[in-house]
């Protein structure tokens, strides 16, 4: 695993590189249905969709109403909501993120998504594995893995032309 | 700058007590709406419950009596997660000459994360909420006259659900207003979320005079009251309140300002019917307009619970 500092990240070309890997993960499991993770990977669910033709409509999850952190933050502004076209109970599930970090959101999102129905599957796969995980768990498929300290805050932006680029900013600032 | 702080907001203007409508920022109010519709979806999944309020409890204090309400706030402290503890209070402690300030302390004692009250004297819930502990929240199911800021959110949300938009509606509000707490929360929210024309309707004993100060428009006849709305709230006939002559009778009232189908069809072709229940048929509404395609009052109810989840949800989550 490489461990760049210094933040030169291409949005774009990584996300070439998850379309590559989502599309080798759906050949080794058919019929498995794209789950985004809100907001970030709910972007990268409905590109990935359209770009591999894929039948129907992506799932959105939001983690906001199992979050861990609740009792400290409150109930986040703004955290989406939850639209699962499709019936959850034996079906194959490959969640999409932005970035994984301590894997939290995933444990919220997975729980989000037994409230729908009991998956025959859960996997995982990112743009973006920042490491620094407090969970047990890992992704399928991670276009990048970096390290950054923890004070960096690493999120995707989608530009109105649809491009996506990553903001990098310090907590705190 | 405000010279005493707004009891309900904390230092950052966030919202830790919901005490009444009025002084609370559009913004407070347009995201208690937002979160409401993402809790409305809760009702479809499989398992209608998040764990949000695992392991708080909530207290139910209802010293009026209410069913919609209570039921209500008791299923929305559920699918949170919350433990409900409804406290039959006109027949307990208080009966027995225990003070509000002394029940709530000994409440307290048994780790009281939440208070839900309802009280027959205007202000009861910012006594308690003055008194409680930090991490106490406190919410106003309906005190006296004065403010029932729930109801008032709920029906804003359902006038956004059917209307889209607050700023080009005219929104009459009908029948006894001087007892109804709903009228004044209400004309609280539909002011701060920018409603061009208010209307108060009703007899001269039952429309407080003082209403034009706050920017409504106060209408003795029915037809004028109603004519081009696109939202009509009907409100209850109190007659629990109402001491001395102030009506004839309810059978003149009816005749005068009970919504009928003839009177509603002054109103916009697309108008809603809304009440807070519960109602009267024959006094305050007919059956034809409570029961037809205008009325959207069993809606409310089911909207009220996502509301009380948002509400909850988001003073439990605030700090003092």
């Amino acid at each position: 695993m490489s461990s760049p500092t210094t933040l030169n990240l291409d949005a774009q070309a990584l996300y070439g590189a998850l379309r590559q890997g989502v599309r080798s993960l759906l050949a080794a499991a058919p019929g498995t249905a794209l789950v985004g993770i809100w907001s970030g990977g709910a972007w990268l669910a409905a590109r990935l969709h359209a770009d591999l033709a894929l039948p129907g409509e992506p799932g959105v999850i939001s983690s906001a109403l199992h979050r861990d952190d609740f009792s400290e933050r409150g109930l986040a502004a703004g955290g989406g909501t939850t639209k699962l076209p499709f019936a959850i109970d034996g079906q194959r599930i490959l969640l999409i993120d932005d970035v994984l970090y301590t894997g939290r959101t995933i444990r919220a999102a997975i729980n989000e998504l037994y409230d729908f129905g009991r998956p025959a599957s859960v996997a995982l796969a990112v743009l973006v594995d920042r490491g620094g995980r407090e969970l047990p768990i890992e992704p399928a498929f991670a276009a990048a893995r970096i390290t950054l300290a923890p004070a960096q805050r690493l999120s995707l932006a989608r530009a109105d032309d649809g491009r996506f680029s990553f903001a990098c900013e310090e907590e705190g600032s | 700058m405000l010279s005493r702080r707004n009891p309900q907001l904390n230092r950052h203007g966030e919202l830790i007590h919901l005490l009444s409508i009025e002084g609370l920022p559009k913004t407070v109010l347009t995201q208690m709406l937002d979160t409401a519709g993402t809790f409305l979806s809760v009702n479809d999944r499989d398992v209608k419950k998040v764990p949000l309020l695992r392991g708080k409890s909530v207290f139910n204090l209802f010293f009026e009596n209410s069913t919609r309400t209570r039921t209500t706030f008791e299923i929305a402290a559920k699918r949170l997660s919350a433990d409900v503890i409804n406290l039959d209070i006109a027949r307990s402690s208080t009966a027995k000459g225990e003070s509000l300030l002394d029940t709530i302390a000994n409440l307290s004692a048994m780790h009281a994360d939440m208070f839900i009250v309802r009280h027959g004297e205007s202000g009861a819930p910012y006594l308690i909420a003055e008194h409680c502990a930090p991490h106490v929240h406190v919410i106003n199911a309906g005190d006296g006259r004065h403010a029932h800021p729930t109801q008032a959110l709920l029906d804003m949300y359902t006038i956004r659900h059917f209307k889209g938009d607050f700023t080009q509606l005219t929104v009459a509000i009908v029948g006894d207003i001087v007892h109804s707490r709903v009228a004044r929360s209400d004309i609280h929210a539909l002011t701060t979320l920018g409603v061009p024309e208010i209307r108060a309707v009703g007899p001269k004993t039952l429309v407080p005079a003082d209403l034009r100060e706050m920017g409504v428009r106060v209408c003795h006849d029915m037809a004028e009251g109603i004519k081009g709305a696109d939202v009509i709230i009907m409100l209850r006939l109190q007659n629990e309140r109402m001491s001395g002559a102030m009506l004839p009778s309810a059978g003149e009232f009816f005749k005068h300002f009970g919504l009928t189908p003839d009177k509603l069809a002054l109103a916009q072709p697309d108008a809603i019917v809304m009440h807070p229940g519960p109602i009267n048929r024959g006094v305050e509404i007919d059956s034809a307009v409570a029961d037809g395609t205008h009325s959207v009052i069993l809606p409310q109810v089911t909207f009220g619970i996502a509301v009380r989840m948002a509400v909850m949800s988001t003073i439990a989550g605030n700090e003092a």
